[in-house]
């Protein structure tokens, strides 16, 4: 085990932890400040920011020997003996200068500047830098270009620390970004003709510790001060990177990655990022509707739900198509309900939308070739209520052949997932009933038609394709007259007050051995549920 | 904000001193106050006007917090730069801006919409201190009146129109003042 000693606090490391001084110093509490190191790229030492003294204690006498000049923390390796002082005068006097040296040419147009609020510059130069500007430059406005479709560069307000140079190289392996010129006429650019257009690029404005890097499709929309942010897991691929939603009033406004070393470390895909316009679109249902001779007629959610489960419970045969958008949690109440009333109910898995293949990066992220969040979850559901889980292909065959009393469909896919065909096959049933978001062929032909939730608007679980499940809040609410299913199904149920996601996971994890794992709380990084003790062990 | 936040200044409160603790000499002090205004009013030298027959005197226009105007700049644009910390500011949640990238190619951002909430609106001056390019001004309009609820929502055209109605009589706050360009 290693001591590693910062300001005069002794911390352990691990057998074979490999930290640089700035992640052992936040070990120990004590920030050190740093613009170009960052835990998922290599490291240049070029910024400067995070200068410290470095020393070492000799094991049989004790005495510390520290070296004469400062050391940037992140690339010295923390190793048994090392001596990190962060709090000297001469530390505090070299970050003053580093900041004053990135302000001399920096336009300060903080107010125009959307990372303003979450600006590491702004912060250091709070926390570390000079009261006064010695430097009698007046705030300008910053030069301009487009990078690529996603990303635009404020040039002079840019720190070059090259953490989206780098970004690009090891990470997404297209290696668009260059810095052009030298010395003080440093620039980031493209080369001309080769735009920032790989699938990660959104990842660089994350990455950016200030303003430089801007996100076209968030510029200017909202001051970040003004957004909650939630946990949650991203639906675009069966991946189910970490996300964090920022929100303001029910509006959303962009999605960051949420750090989960287990899934997808620090970034995500532009696809997630900009995936979720679908959820304010104009065109979503809002309005419960029942369809009779004349036409569809908008009703109550509440006389509908207890006439659903009138008609619902006089029936005999029953199928439901449950979508894999569905959470685990949904999925279970949503099984739980049509086999209640018919306890040989067809339990089908909805359309599992694919595209070519997994698509792979250098830097170990995939986007996953399976368009759905948790394809896994929902079949481990319905092979536990049905002893093997129907897919759709299957099911509409069947329905050539079989008269099903009433048909339930969830939905909740962001695109046209079926076509007129399909949905003339289910002109057998009785009542069909669609929960969905847009009014598709189904949802027309449907005698009850649910209009239902976006992934931001759930509560519950996702199963990734590894296995791991994350569980996560709703972060907006659903627009008005939409009902979130788990919520509808919990009513069906006849469940006291609202839906609780948790206690459904509870009775999952009572229920079903697969999903044991989650009985314990689910920690923000998720847990594998592939880890589940094995059948019979204590 | 937590009461153990280091960002917070705690003071004590000031001992009172013998004066204070005898109370007599503050009383007096108070009715003083009281009997020199009625000797004024006795005088004819009242404070208060018959408004509306009679307009209120303003002292100083600079500092009066009235009806908000938004400046323009040298080339008659809107000088606000859509930073939105007037909005932040504002304690009453009066003001709504929508952002968007200039048509102006030395510009970068500029509200494409500005709303104020007059009837909403405290009359504080958050929005006048917060502004950082002094594009949001509080005039000594105080004759505000309005139809419908609708109609004291003063938007971007409405509150530009009320600085050419004023600025002749209220310059901007100029670099001298304190003011940007
Ligand atoms: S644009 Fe941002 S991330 Fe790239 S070098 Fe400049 S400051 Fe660093
Ligand atoms: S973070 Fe260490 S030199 Fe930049």
């Amino acid at each position: 085990m290693a001591t590693v000693i910062i300001d005069g606090q002794e911390i352990q490391l691990a057998e074979g932890e490999r930290l640089n001084g700035v992640q052992a110093a936040a070990r120990a509490g004590i920030e050190i400040p740093h613009y170009c190191w960052h835990p998922g790229l290599s490291v240049v030492a070029s910024c400067r920011m995070c200068l410290v003294e470095v020393g070492r204690r000799d094991d049989k006498t004790g005495k510390i020997a520290m070296q004469p000049k400062l050391v940037p923390a992140c690339q010295t390796p923390a190793t048994d003996g090392t001596v990190f002082v962060t709090n000297s005068k001469k530390v505090a006097d070299a970050r003053a200068m580093v900041e004053e040296d990135l302000l001399l040419r920096h336009p300060v147009d903080c107010p125009i500047c959307d990372k303003a609020g979450e600006c590491l510059l702004q912060d250091y130069h709070f926390r570390y830098g000079q009261e006064t500007r010695r430097a009698d430059i007046k705030p300008f406005t910053s030069r301009r270009r487009e990078l690529g479709p996603a990303v635009t560069l404020f040039v002079d307000r840019c720190v070059m620390c090259s953490r989206c140079v780098r970004f690009c190289r090891e990470v997404a392996g297209t290696s668009e970004l260059m810095v052009a010129n030298r010395g003080a006429h440093e620039e980031i650019d493209v080369f001309p003709g080769f735009p920032l257009a790989n699938k990660l690029s959104g990842n660089v404005v994350d990455l950016c510790p200030v303003g430089a890097l801007g996100d076209r499709d968030f510029l200017y929309q909202q001051r970040v001060w003004f957004m909650k942010g939630h946990s949650h897991v991203c639906a675009n691929c069966s991946a189910g990177c970490s996300i964090r939603i920022d929100e303001n009033q029910d509006q959303i406004y962009r999605i960051k990655p949420r750090e989960n070393p287990q899934v997808n470390r620090w970034w995500i895909c532009d696809e997630g990022r900009y995936g979720w316009k679908h959820v304010h679109d104009p065109n979503r249902c809002v309005t419960a509707q029942k369809r009779q001779a004349a036409g569809a007629a908008p009703m109550e959610w509440s006389p509908l739900i207890a006439e659903l489960d009138t008609r619902l419970r006089r029936s005999r045969r029953l199928a439901a198509v449950v979508s894999p958008h569905l959470t685990v949690e949904e999925a279970y109440l949503l099984c739980r309900y049509v086999r209640e009333i018919d306890a040989e109910a067809a339990l089908v898995l909805g359309p599992v939308p694919q595209s070519d293949g997994d698509e792979k990066y250098p830097g170990g992220f995939t986007i996953r070739a399976e368009k759905c969040p948790n394809r896994r979850g929902v079949e481990q559901i319905i092979t536990h209520f049905a002893g093997e889980c129907a897919g759709w292909e299957h099911f509409l065959e069947r329905l050539t052949k079989e008269r099903f009393d009433a048909v339930w469909v969830s939905g909740g896919y962001c695109s046209q997932w079926h076509d007129a065909a399909a949905a003339d096959r289910f002109s057998s049933a009785d009542i069909l009933i669609v929960q969905d978001l847009f009014a598709l062929p189904l949802m027309r032909r449907a005698d009850y038609q649910l209009p239902g939730a976006a992934y931001p608007e759930r509560d519950g679980s996702y199963v990734n394709h590894a296995g791991r499940l994350q569980s996560f809040g709703w972060a907006i609410r659903p627009p008005a007259g939409a009902m979130v299913e788990g919520q509808l199904y919990w009513r069906l149920l006849k469940r006291p007050g609202l839906y609780q996601s948790r206690a459904v996971l509870d009775e999952v994890a009572r229920d079903i051995l697969y999903f044991r794992a989650a009985a314990e709380p689910v920690p923000e990084t998720g847990v594998d549920l592939n880890c589940t003790p094995a059948a019979g062990a204590p | 904000m937590k009461a153990d936040d280091p960002g917070i200044l705690w003071i004590e409160e000031p001992q009172l001193g013998l004066s204070g603790r005898m109370y007599l000499p503050i009383y007096m002090h108070g009715l003083t106050t009281t009997f020199r205004h009625m000797k004024n009013s006795l005088l004819g030298k009242a404070v208060t006007v018959s408004y509306p027959d009679e307009e209120p005197h303003i002292d100083n226009p600079a500092i009066y917090r009235g009806t908000h105007r938004l400046n323009r700049d040298s080339q008659g644009r809107v000088k606000c730069v859509a930073c939105f910390l007037c909005a932040t500011a504002c304690p009453a949640h009066c003001i709504d801006i929508v952002a968007a990238e200039s048509p102006w190619p030395d510009r970068e951002k500029y509200p494409q919409s500005f709303c104020i909430d007059e009837l909403r609106c405290i009359f504080c001056g958050m929005c006048e201190e917060a502004c950082p390019v002094d594009a949001i001004e509080l005039t000594s309009l105080y004759n505000l009146t309005g139809r419908s609820r609708e109609e004291m929502i003063f938007d971007k055209e409405k509150l530009l129109s009320v600085y050419d109605q004023t600025h002749e009589r209220e310059p901007m706050r100029s670099p001298e003042m304190g003011g940007t360009v």
